[in-house]
């Protein structure tokens, strides 16, 4: 168990590292950099003064060789020092954490809505007796992943914000203004949960385990709930690490169409101004993401099914 | 909010006279009563209080007036401080505003300010010859990072403090450019303790300013909330009052999304926007709204040609592509303020002559020019000289997808394949390495200089990669000339020079439009079409 852990720590730091330099690497390869965006100063100055450039490249240190500057930023990223935002002086670190509970809060009410639809579609779209209902039920959550997350959102603003005026169209303080994001960022991660767990519900009610449980004069909802969905789930759960990357993946999306602070909207603002400590912290925090919900399903695995032991499911995962 | 606002409502009609009680109450009344027939937004007496919610569509990265270049950043930066001078948006002129009178020298390379008694920056300390001083020194120790004031400042060599009420500034050579410079925000006077703060500090608000509004709170990618200075008392020549500004406070919210920003302002969610879009400007034409748009002074937007590419080195070319163009239906793409190019500057820019003569639509002229040079037309339309293709491509990051597309069409009709390329501000700036045929830009300045600036082969930028001709003298001499008629054929004959021999292809007027619903009054735009709220208020 110990051994294991250790393996998948080692495991976890080079998914960092290698996140931390390809991040570095493909920003690099871009034409453009931090020191032309900000002598161009955004909306006026469309003609850039070449000598001004030049300055600022040299404040900034991007006038030095790229392994130098890489070795320089590595270092101090390795003491938590990320570098600063070049337009605003702001530690990078910084912006991203001011930012990341909004972005965590919208995301973790989305996910508990998606699991919530997501489990009630996959189970209405099993259980009733009627094909035709099934048939019904089980079509919406391919509807639910192929509409885009952009459509959703702006159709529940027309509705609820500015025609019933029920919720902010606006902003990202209290309740109110986390109802509609959460909603529209909870579609598409619920329509994949639904859709996954109904195709993996629908196998295992053909199992013949089943056929004996039902034999032995088991009612449907007994079937359903303390036999099929307890097995129906585990692929499900191998998939959180997809999840939690729709999600973070569908803030962008939602941020901006909500106008809501977020690390979505930070990241793309900072790809488009070339600001590299910025995308360096997200883009770290994203692999720890992944490498921390991976280990924490592979730990839960376990608890689930009795039958599987740590070491093999680290060669499943 | 509502109830600390009429609270704050309560004490000023206090403190005032009944009559103020009437009129207050008054206009609350028919406001409320029938908001969409109130067209004229100066209709009524300005009545005091209430907050006015402001939606810009960039991401809010710094507010410190003396960094920013971002319109809607200045948008919020210009509220937070004065500046020594003003500018008359209708005539141009400079007039007083912490300096209450000046003195240039012949050769306008001096300059000697005598302050106003009794203006303070927000932390309470005076605004003296010291600290502008403090200022002028501070936005040159920001080099690069101040990047219009940093141009303004360009040959600074001394700044003396004669008395704490006089300041005199000297330049190495002539810089007529630097009276109109000290109206802008760019020179926005910060308190001392302000200019020595940090970069990021700064950028996030924390300085002391000397006008009508202080940041209260400054969320980034958010909100910036100003709060009226109590007290302020020295509202620049220009503008219709001197006391404190009428609203409590403008909050500016980040929304970046078109479509949301359109809805809130439709659905009373904001109160006013300068970036909604075009297509959607005409639902708030009336209806409970008002628009009021102003072009951009300074440079129109222009294609600048690269003297160092072949084909375009050649002036006939340049001249054919210049004829080629309408520019009357460039502008009818735009909004139903939007005027065509006129000249090299725009209509709203001091010195600005109307040169349209020169840039009227001529197809056979251009085709003319182009068969004169030997370009003959190929089998797919194209024009070719010794195996060379008349091709070129451009790229740009400007909202200009419509207008260039139409300069593509009309190029393709006299045989030139102009290719179109949109991309993002760092990608044309960084590819924009002198070797581009073809680049489209513009700049907002309420000075003529500003044709030096982006023009002059002897300027740093140097847009069309020239080398020294005539012309450059011409736009050297203005800069040293404070006579108004002497300056005014010297600004005439450069920005026609630059027409005639294709440097400057103008094409359309930038200009920016406010969007508000009719409770918001005054709200304007100063004489570099940023947008002034000291004078804006509020129906209740």
């Amino acid at each position: 168990m110990l051994r294991y852990l250790a393996r998948r720590l080692l495991q976890g730091v080079f998914v960092l590292w290698a996140a931390y330099t390809l991040s570095f690497l493909i920003l690099f390869t871009l034409p453009g950099d931090a020191a032309t965006v900000a002598a161009a100063g955004g909306g006026d100055a469309s003609t850039v003064d070449p000598k001004l450039v030049e300055q600022l490249r040299h404040e900034y240190g991007l006038d030095q060789p790229l392994w130098l500057q890489y070795l320089h930023a590595l270092g101090k990223a390795l003491r938590g020092d990320f570098g600063a935002n070049p337009q605003t002086g702001q530690p990078a670190l910084h912006e991203v954490t001011q930012v990341l509970p909004n972005t965590l809060g919208l995301a973790a009410a989305a996910l508990v809505l998606a699991v919530v639809v997501g489990f009630l579609l996959a189970v209405a779209s099993t259980f009733p007796r009627a094909s035709w209902l099934r048939q019904a039920l089980g079509a919406l959550p391919p509807l639910g992943a192929a509409v885009p997350v952009f459509w959703i959102g702006l159709l529940l603003l027309q509705w609820f914000s500015f025609h019933l005026r029920w919720f902010p169209s606006l902003g990202d303080e209290g309740f109110r203004s986390l109802v509609l994001p959460a909603v529209t960022l909870a579609v598409p991660t619920g329509a994949y949960i639904a859709q996954l767990l109904s195709r993996s519900l629908r196998l295992t009610l053909g199992r013949p385990y089943i056929d004996q449980v039902r034999a032995k004069g088991a009612g449907e909802a007994r079937v359903h709930f303390a036999h099929a969905l307890r097995n129906a789930v585990l692929p499900t759960l191998t998939m959180v690490g997809v999840l939690i990357g729709n999600l973070l993946a569908g803030t962008v999306v939602t941020e901006t169409v909500f106008s809501r602070t977020g690390v979505g909207r930070l990241v793309v603002q900072a790809v488009g101004d070339r600001d590299l400590p910025v995308v360096q912290v997200v883009v770290v925090f994203a692999a720890l993401v992944f490498v921390v919900s991976s280990l924490a399903v592979d730990l839960i695995y376990p608890l689930i099914d009795r039958r599987i032991v740590l070491g093999r499911a680290a060669a499943i995962a | 909010m509502t109830s600390r606002t009429s609270a704050r409502i309560a004490v000023l009609v206090a403190g005032a006279a009944a009559l103020a009680f009437a009129l207050a109450g008054c206009s609350g009344g028919s406001g409320s009563g029938s908001a969409a027939g109130d067209s004229s937004p100066a209709a009524d007496k300005p009545v005091a209080g209430g907050n006015l919610t402001f939606a810009i569509s960039s991401e809010l990265g710094c507010i410190d007036p003396q960094q920013i270049g971002n319109n809607d950043d200045i948008a919020i930066a210009r509220q937070t401080v004065a500046s020594l001078t003003t500018q008359d948006p209708k005539t141009g002129e400079i007039k007083p505003w912490l300096a209450s009178s000046w003195k240039v020298n012949d050769d306008a390379s001096s300059f000697t300010f005598t302050l106003r008694k009794g203006a303070s920056y927000s932390d309470g300390t005076p605004i003296d010859a010291e600290s502008v001083k403090e200022n002028f020194e501070g936005i040159q120790a920001l080099g690069a990072k101040a990047t219009l004031g940093s141009t303004y400042l360009s040959g600074l060599k001394d700044v003396n403090v004669i008395d704490p009420q006089t300041v005199q500034i000297d330049f190495d050579g002539p810089s007529a450019q630097f009276l109109q410079a000290t109206s802008t925000f760019s020179l926005g006077l910060v308190s001392d303790a302000s200019t020595k703060l940090s970069v990021a500090d700064r950028c996030a608000g924390k300085f002391a300013g000397s006008g009508p509004f202080t940041v209260k709170s400054f969320t980034p990618q958010s909100q910036a909330v100003l709060a009226k200075r109590d007290g302020y008392s020295w509202g620049s020549s220009t503008n219709a009052h001197t006391g404190a500004a009428y609203l409590d406070s403008v909050t500016f919210k980040v929304v970046p999304e078109a479509s949301t920003l359109t809805g809130s302002l439709s659905s009373g969610q904001i109160d006013a926007s300068a970036d909604v879009q075009v297509t959607d400007l005409p639902q708030f034409d009336g209806n409970g709204f008002w628009v009021l748009n102003r072009t951009n002074p300074g440079v129109v937007y222009n294609l600048y040609a690269n003297a160092k590419n072949p084909i375009l080195a050649d002036q006939n070319v340049r001249q054919a592509i210049s004829k080629a163009i309408d520019r009357d239906a460039e502008a009818k793409l735009l909004t139903k303020w939007d005027k065509p190019a006129t000249s090299v500057l725009s209509s709203s820019t001091p010195y600005w002559t109307d040169e349209s003569s020169l840039l009227t639509q001529d197809v056979a002229g251009a085709k003319k020019l182009l068969d004169d040079d030997g370009w003959k037309v190929g089998s797919d339309g194209i024009r070719e000289k010794d195996g060379q293709q008349l091709s070129f491509k451009l790229v740009y990051w400007q909202p200009s997808n419509d207008e260039l597309q139409l300069v593509q069409q009309e190029l393709k009709a006299i045989g030139i394949d102009l290719q179109l390329k949109q991309t993002t501000i760092a990608d044309a700036t960084a590819t924009n390495n002198g070797t581009q045929a073809l680049s489209w830009g513009n700049l907002t300045r309420a000075d003529p200089d500003v044709v030096r600036t982006v023009f002059s082969a002897r300027a740093t930028q140097n847009n069309n990669h020239r080398a020294v001709e005539p012309v450059d003298d011409l736009l050297d001499q203005q800069a040293a000339t404070t006579d108004q008629k002497t300056r005014q054929k010297l600004v005439d004959q450069a920005t026609q020079t630059l027409i005639k021999e294709g440097w400057s292809i103008p094409v359309y007027q930038l200009s920016t439009t406010i969007a508000a619903s009719s409770k918001v009054h005054d709200l304007k735009f100063e004489a570099s079409s940023r947008l002034d709220f000291y004078d804006a208020w509020l129906s209740k």
